[in-house]
């Protein structure tokens, strides 16, 4: 008997949300395992965003969202045991897909995950500073200027300032919407890389339209259409080999 | 990470919960307290007698028809003057006039205007019209000054009911060639017409509660007479309220309630329209 | 044709470019009406005495030309007003933005507007008649008319216009910064105060200053409440005049015209009118400097 429990970072049952009376996702069960990275691959509309954020429960700012099934992360349904979101979401680390640093300096951006949890000593923040801006792969970049506003930043760097200020809190996972849509070729090289690198400390979960993307980072990927998670399995399979016609339509081409 | 300060950041958030929520109710209450209060002093004292009498020494025969023939004659005047100068500067400043300096200029101006004290106009039209122009205290001298205090809400408004016109109306227009006039009167005044309209209602629901000017320029107290013609004397409901309660007997205060209750009958019935027609066109405009 | 058509839209033009300039007179108007009867007003009176000098008693025996008495009625009463209308203000701006579910806002919002509208003459009868008795209850020693009570009822007065404008503000603080805050686990008053709030706070802050503008610049609410007395004075128990009181209740008397009491008016409102000046000049330049923070 497959034991499933303490095996898998992140856990879903039969998952399905509805937005009002539409449905977006449908009995979405999917098992991913630690340090691992996974790709959300599909067409627009089919549901990978909404899936993403239904683990770090962004969903709850929009009204009129209701859900159904199990969502569990190291075996906790988060919907249905979940007393404290905030807390919770500190574990859980979000990139976005348009870089939206804070007005404020790069030091305070990020540092603003530690203080809004109680840090206050200056060398516990610097430290976090240092090491999160290290990983993300722009210290060098910015480490004269930390006082100056993010906004001054190219979108490749403000990008990966909202990388190291997700990352300064030590979240344990990695959500990442389309992290590198909005950047030139050379930030979103950049941007692959650190994926790379960063997986051995996160498990990460990266929604991207971009499959040669998907083929480059991932180690698994799940193809979404119409709200379904149709296939799910090793990239390199999915990529050479899929089970589903679906599947193999949309990664040649032949829609989305 | 310790966790006693994690504990109060979400202590924070509840506790500001329920303060919003106090102050949101305080601020309603007090509206209805005020409300409530006016009612309790002066719906007793509203009958016919109180809405055709004239002042008078004693509250009991005092009533509000000289104010009220005074605020409309007033109304009327202040009307005639400001809505065609405000809606064709409006007009002028959304339409030809976005690009040169002189409009940016205007621009500022009346941006500094709206935010003068209401007195300082009356010292303006005291000065002006009142003694230089000679028109003495008087309902022309009154309407001109009101006119000038209300002209920046009809400029605002019209601008912006103007703005909300898609770009797409014009150009068809003049796709046709009708020339820059043609295209306002046409197809711009017609479609921001709602909007131009809510402008004025508020602004006359702003002139309705004006005093402060109004004892500049010399509106009186006591005006035992209907004005009959634009230089004559007159009074205005806000004064005549104003008038009773600075006055220390009861039935005065009684006489001043009864006054306020009609003062924002006319007030809230002029907004509230303003809001409905403002709803309405917005749909039209947006749907 | 065409040529008798250009004509006739040109002389339109004219037409709606004059109307346009009667704002730019009514400005100057106001400049020139204040400042002449003011330098009169100086030949007779020197600048030290008016601006030092702790009396006003212009129609009394005695004559004094002190404008710190009716300035300091204008800035208790104001003072009051603010320190209601800001915490209360911002507070239902933050809520409505980020807490209040959008039923409650569009119940909200309207009831807060009707504050705005009610006529200034009735807040006045609500000050004397309601609070002030009220507050004699509560604090023995209240004069009759005073300072606090019109102040309290200023600054109901004005909470609709920074909770507005404020909410505006906030509004247009983009979406993904909030996003950005709730994931990282920041709650509702974190998001508001340390990232919503700072992010529109050029927004707030105009908001603010148009608010202590318009109490500065009120009539009838100090005018019916406040007392006509001047006085120099910090206490808000006790009765004090603003310089709007006085110049209303100058105009109702009898000053001959063009005597130096009667040009006291403009000394007084040109004080008056360079407060509000400066103070709107300043929200301008505000609103311009930091609107485009976000491109």
């Amino acid at each position: 008997m497959e034991n499933e429990f303490g095996l898998y970072k992140l856990m879903t049952k039969d998952f399905s949300l509805f937005y009002g009376p539409k449905q977006a996702l449908k009995s979405v069960s999917i098992k991913i395992s630690a340090n691992t990275v996974t790709a959300f691959i599909g067409p627009s509309g089919c549901g990978k965003s909404t899936f993403l954020r239904s683990f770090n429960r962004m969903n709850d700012l929009i009204p009129n969202v209701t859900i159904k099934g199990e969502l569990m992360i190291d075996d906790v349904d988060i919907y249905k045991n979940m007393i404290d979101v905030y807390a919770y979401r500190k574990k859980i680390g979000m990139v976005f897909q348009r870089p939206n640093p804070f007005p404020k300096t790069i030091f305070e951006n990020v540092a603003f995950g530690l203080r809004i949890n109680g840090e206050k000593s200056k060398q516990v923040l610097q430290e976090a500073v240092e090491t999160a801006l290290h990983q993300a792969a722009l210290w060098d970049e910015v480490k004269d200027n930390l006082n100056k506003s993010a906004m001054a930043l190219s979108g490749g760097q403000q990008q990966r300032l909202c990388i190291a200020r997700a990352i300064a809190v030590k979240p344990s996972v990695l959500l990442m919407d389309e992290p590198a849509s909005a950047l030139d070729p050379i930030s979103t090289a950049k941007i692959e890389q650190l994926i790379y690198e960063l997986k051995s400390i996160y498990t990460i979960v990266i929604v991207t339209h971009n499959m040669q993307q998907a083929a480059r980072v991932s180690d698994k990927t799940g193809f979404f259409y119409l709200g379904e998670l149709i296939e799910y399995d090793n990239t390199d399979k999915i990529f050479t080999n899929p089970a589903k016609d679906a599947t193999q339509n949309y990664i040649t081409g032949r829609f989305g | 990470m310790n966790r006693r300060s994690l504990l109060s950041a979400n202590a924070k958030d509840k506790i500001f919960n329920v303060f919003a929520i106090l102050c949101t109710g305080l601020s309603l209450l007090i509206l209805v307290v005020l409300i409530g209060d006016i009612l309790y002093k002066g719906l007793a004292r509203i009958n016919w007698s109180f809405f055709f009498n004239l002042p008078s020494r004693f509250p009991e025969q005092s009533g509000i028809y000289t104010a009220l023939a005074g605020m409309f004659s007033l109304l009327l005047f202040t009307l005639l003057i400001a809505l065609p100068i405000g809606i064709m500067s409006g007009i002028y400043l959304q339409e030809y006039g976005t690009k040169n300096k002189l409009a940016k200029f205007i621009e500022i101006n009346i941006s500094n205007l709206a935010g003068v004290p209401s007195v300082i106009y009356g010292i303006l039209g005291l000065t002006l019209f009142v003694r230089t122009a000679g028109l003495g205290n008087s309902i022309l001298s009154a309407a001109l000054t009101l006119a000038l205090l209300i002209m920046p809400v009809i400029i605002v408004s019209t601008r912006e009911a103007i703005k909300a016109v898609p770009n797409s109306l014009r150009e068809a227009s003049f796709g046709m060639g009708a020339t820059r006039w043609q295209t306002i009167s046409r197809v711009i005044i017609p479609a921001s017409f709602g909007g131009i309209l809510t402008g004025i209602i508020l602004s006359i629901s702003r002139a309705i509660g004006e005093t402060a000017p109004l004892i500049v320029v010399g509106a009186l107290a006591y005006v035992p007479f209907i004005p009959e013609g634009p230089m004559d004397q007159f009074t205005s409901l806000p004064i005549q309220i104003y008038n009773w309660t600075s006055r220390p007997q009861q039935g005065f205060v009684t006489n001043a309630a009864a006054g306020i209750i009609i003062l924002l009958v006319f007030t809230f019935l002029l907004n509230g329209i303003a809001i409905y027609l403002r709803n309405r066109w917005y749909k039209k405009t947006t749907a | 044709m065409a040529i008798i058509k250009l004509k006739s839209e040109r002389v339109i033009e004219f037409i709606m470019l004059l109307c346009s300039l009667v704002s730019v007179l009514t400005t100057i108007g106001i400049i020139l009406v204040l400042s002449v009867d003011t330098i009169k007003f100086f030949k007779d009176v020197s600048i030290i005495d008016f601006v030092t000098d702790t009396q006003w008693t212009p129609l009394f025996e005695d004559k004094h030309f002190g404008i710190l008495p009716l300035l300091s009625g204008t800035l208790l009463t104001t003072f009051i007003a603010t320190l209601v209308a800001v915490p209360v203000g911002i507070t239902i701006a933050v809520y409505l933005n980020e807490y209040a579910s959008k039923k409650f806002t569009a119940v909200v919002k309207p009831l807060l507007e009707v504050l705005a509208a009610i006529p200034t003459v009735v807040y006045g009868f609500f000050a004397l008649q309601f609070v002030t008795p009220l507050l004699q209850k509560l604090i023995p020693g209240l004069a009759g008319f005073n300072a606090l009570s019109p102040g309290l009822v200023m600054g109901v007065m004005i909470i609709p216009y920074i909770t507005s404008l404020s909410e505006d503000a906030l509004r247009a603080v983009p979406n993904s910064l909030r996003e950005a805050s709730y994931g990282l686990g920041a709650n509702r008053f974190q998001t508001a105060f340390k990232v919503m709030v700072p992010a529109a706070n050029s927004g707030i802050i105009v908001s603010v200053i148009l608010a202590i503008s318009r109490a500065l610049g009120e009539t009838m609410i100090v005018a019916i409440a406040a007392g006509q007395q001047p006085k120099l004075t910090f206490n808000p128990l006790e009765s004090v005049e603003t310089i709007t009181t006085y110049i209303v209740q100058v105009s109702m008397g009898d000053v001959p015209r063009d005597s130096l009491e009667y040009r006291t008016i403009f000394a007084a409102g040109i004080t008056l009118f360079l407060f509000t000046f400066l103070l709107n000049n300043i929200s301008f330049w505000i609103r311009k400097k930091y609107s485009q923070r976000y491109e």
